[in-house]
């Protein structure tokens, strides 16, 4: 595999050549927060911020994506066909991802890309991006992705692990994606067998500094009745306000909601992000909500995340351990306690 | 705070021993630093998990909505005055309720105390008025005057207007030469001016609606955003569907609002609201001589007819 060293006084020169054939995405600070967005013209990704407030799962899988449009006009011959939306799917680069939320996008290409269905706006939208990564040298407080099948260096997901290495960046190029996109920033200088060892300790460094560890192992075999059925889920649940807090700031959080709307005889069929943390997501036409009750919302997002997607799955968790919701939950409500709950539970006979 | 949280154990390990209440509602200690939980104590042990600090931003009568048991409830002076509203409009019933009053001092503004270390906070301790922050890198103390939320310093209710026990004494309640004016600087905008600070304060919405969530206000079994039949407004990011929403929401609030600040903690995108809330309590002050959730015997302006009005077309 190749490591190639970058300086970062070449960083954003090849960057700038880079956006000729890529449009870039990367963190920026919007007022007081960083979000991922498309990098403007003379804008520069902030490769110093160590998580974004919400994860950079809009850039595959927009807030509001236009799906389809039709025109209502009858003297056209199309009138009342959908079609699909004219999305420009040309080549894009992630910059400054970080492990845990390319592993995310990874987790949720197994929803969105499977044997019988393909979901074409995601996988489009994903076949045409480039992610290159940044590993996490000084992890936050919040950080438990070692314990989530990820960690500040790992590569899943990605095609290019950068590690800040203070001077420079040293880039491990880790698909051909990858290796196309470093080709095409014209950074092509190899790493010597020092910057190696350097970033091996750097590696091991991040990775001992997390010091939360969340207990997953016996997840899988605990029994889906048994938890639905737990007794610590209105516990759990109490403080909850029911917003969509979590599940937007999540990487792995991907569930949505279609919207048709008409202006005139254009019509326009959008997706948006949804959340089980809503009583709407599930109100049947009937009147009907399976999951009417706060609690039944609450036990559906760590229930989803921790059980159901293992066991359809058998890829781990639905988390990855970023630590968002933890962070940006306003009542506390912390994945890593409830987590261990789950992992503990043992049912009374 | 330390005197408090003892009080505030022994007063709900009594009440719920002597079986007075079901259940207390306070806050516990959070996870992770500066952070408190919402809580309710179902036996005299749970209890004495409650706390009480400078970060209990979340307003409790949030979670009295419609429920049947006996309850106590730790109320700061925004919560007491949402739980006023609570028994006005019928949400609970005065009867059911042991209200715990304590006599707040302001909560902090986290975000703010994370801008004095250029690390992220590890630990927060306080002792009397003095909160030690540290990072892994370095230690400050500050004062909690100095630093508190934005509703907390124009706050002139510090002090339940209801209780049946009061947590240590009531503090003394500041006056403000000019409690109005990021609302009269907003006012003096020409149309433009308006229109961009709009824009930009609400750039950046996600719609999750935490801050609808976590008001206790917004407890309508269906909000208007969610109606679906007919279906008022556009769910995506479109940024008339989200004005929309605020707007609408604010007025909702009109006559009712206390300015807890419960929304602006709860924003993950650091929106202030506040600036829509806050101009509808000026109006219910000028207007009708208002302060929402005073009175258990008096009903919000807007819900009420009196001869009096200072609008002409109602005579």
């Amino acid at each position: 595999m190749k490591v190639i060293k970058i300086d970062k006084n070449k960083w954003t020169k090849g960057l700038d050549t880079a956006r000729e054939s890529y449009q870039l995405f990367g963190p920026v600070k919007i007022k007081e927060n960083h979000c991922f967005a498309p990098l403007k013209r003379d804008q520069q990704p902030d490769m110093t911020v160590v998580d974004t407030v919400l994860s950079p799962k809009s850039t595959v899988f927009p807030q509001t994506e236009k799906l389809m449009t039709a025109t209502l006009d009858t003297s056209k011959p199309n009138h009342h066909l959908m079609e699909r939306a004219d999305t420009d799917y040309s080549p894009r680069a992630v910059i400054g991802i970080r492990p845990f939320d390319a592993r995310a996008i990874d987790l949720v290409k197994l929803n969105f890309d499977t044997k019988d269905h393909r979901d074409p706006y995601w996988c489009d939208a994903h076949d045409a991006t480039t992610f290159v990564g940044l590993a996490v040298n000084t992890p936050s407080q919040f950080d438990f992705s070692t314990s989530m099948d990820s960690g500040p260096f790992d590569e899943k997901g990605l095609d290019v692990l950068l590690v800040d290495m203070d001077t420079g960046y040293l880039a491990k190029i880790l698909t051909p994606k990858g290796e196309a996109f470093m080709a095409c920033a014209g950074f092509n200088r190899e790493a010597t067998a020092g910057d190696l060892q350097k970033m091996e300790e750097l590696k091991k460094a991040a990775e001992q500094a997390i010091t939360t560890q969340v207990e997953t192992d016996n997840l899988r075999e605990k029994s889906l009745l048994d938890l639905h059925q737990a007794p610590f889920w209105d516990d759990v649940a109490f403080s909850c306000i029911n917003c969509g807090t979590c599940t937007f700031v999540c990487p792995t959080c991907w569930c949505f909601d279609i919207q048709d709307e008409t202006k005139g005889n254009n019509t326009t069929r959008f997706r948006n992000w949804d959340s089980c943390m809503s009583p709407l997501f599930t109100l049947h036409g009937s009147g009907h909500n399976p999951r009417g009750e706060k609690t039944q919302r609450v036990r559906q997002r760590f229930m989803h995340k921790l059980k159901y997607f293992l066991d359809k799955y058998d890829q781990g968790t639905m988390c990855v351990g970023c630590g968002r919701c933890v962070k940006s939950c306003p009542v506390n409500i912390d994945i890593r306690e409830v987590c261990n709950v789950m992992n503990a539970y043992e049912p009374q006979k | 705070m330390e005197s408090y949280i003892e009080q505030i154990r022994t007063l709900a390990v009594d009440l719920l021993k002597s079986g007075k209440v079901d259940v207390v509602i306070g806050y516990r200690r959070g996870s992770v630093p500066m952070a408190t939980v919402p809580f309710m104590a179902r036996t005299p042990e749970q209890a004495k998990q409650l706390t009480w600090d400078s970060h209990c931003t979340l307003n409790l009568a949030n979670y009295l909505t419609n429920r049947q048991e006996k309850i106590g409830i730790i109320a700061k002076g925004c919560d007491s005055r949402n739980i006023v509203n609570h028994i006005v409009e019928n949400k609970i019933n005065r009867d059911q309720l042991h209200i715990i009053g304590v006599p707040c001092k302001g909560m902090v503004n986290p975000k703010e105390l994370q801008t004095l270390l250029d690390d992220e906070i590890i630990s927060c301790a306080e002792t009397g008025s003095t909160l030690t922050i540290a990072s892994s890198q370095a230690e400050i103390k500050i004062e909690r005057e100095d630093h508190l939320r934005n509703n907390c310093s124009l706050c002139t209710h510090r002090n339940p207007v209801i209780y049946d026990d009061l947590v240590g004494e009531a503090v003394e309640e500041p006056v403000l030469d000019d409690p109005f004016k990021d609302v009269n600087a907003i006012e003096a905008m020409d149309a433009d001016e308006k229109w961009n600070y709009f824009d930009d304060l609400l750039d950046g919405c996600i719609r999750c609606y935490a801050c609808r969530n976590a008001c206790p206000l917004c407890y309508c079994p269906t909000c208007f955003v969610d109606e679906s039949d007919p279906q008022w407004v556009g769910k995506g990011q479109n940024d008339t569907d989200i004005k929309t929403f605020h707007f609408l929401r604010a007025f909702h609030c009109a006559g009712r609002c206390t300015d807890c600040g419960a929304c602006e903690a709860a924003c993950p995108m650091d929106i202030h609201v506040r600036a829509f809330t806050r101009k509808l309590i000026k109006d219910s002050k000028e207007l009708f001589g208002w302060e929402a959730g005073m009175d258990i015997s008096k009903r919000p302006p807007l819900d009420t007819f009196a001869p009096d009005d200072p609008n002409d077309f109602i005579k």
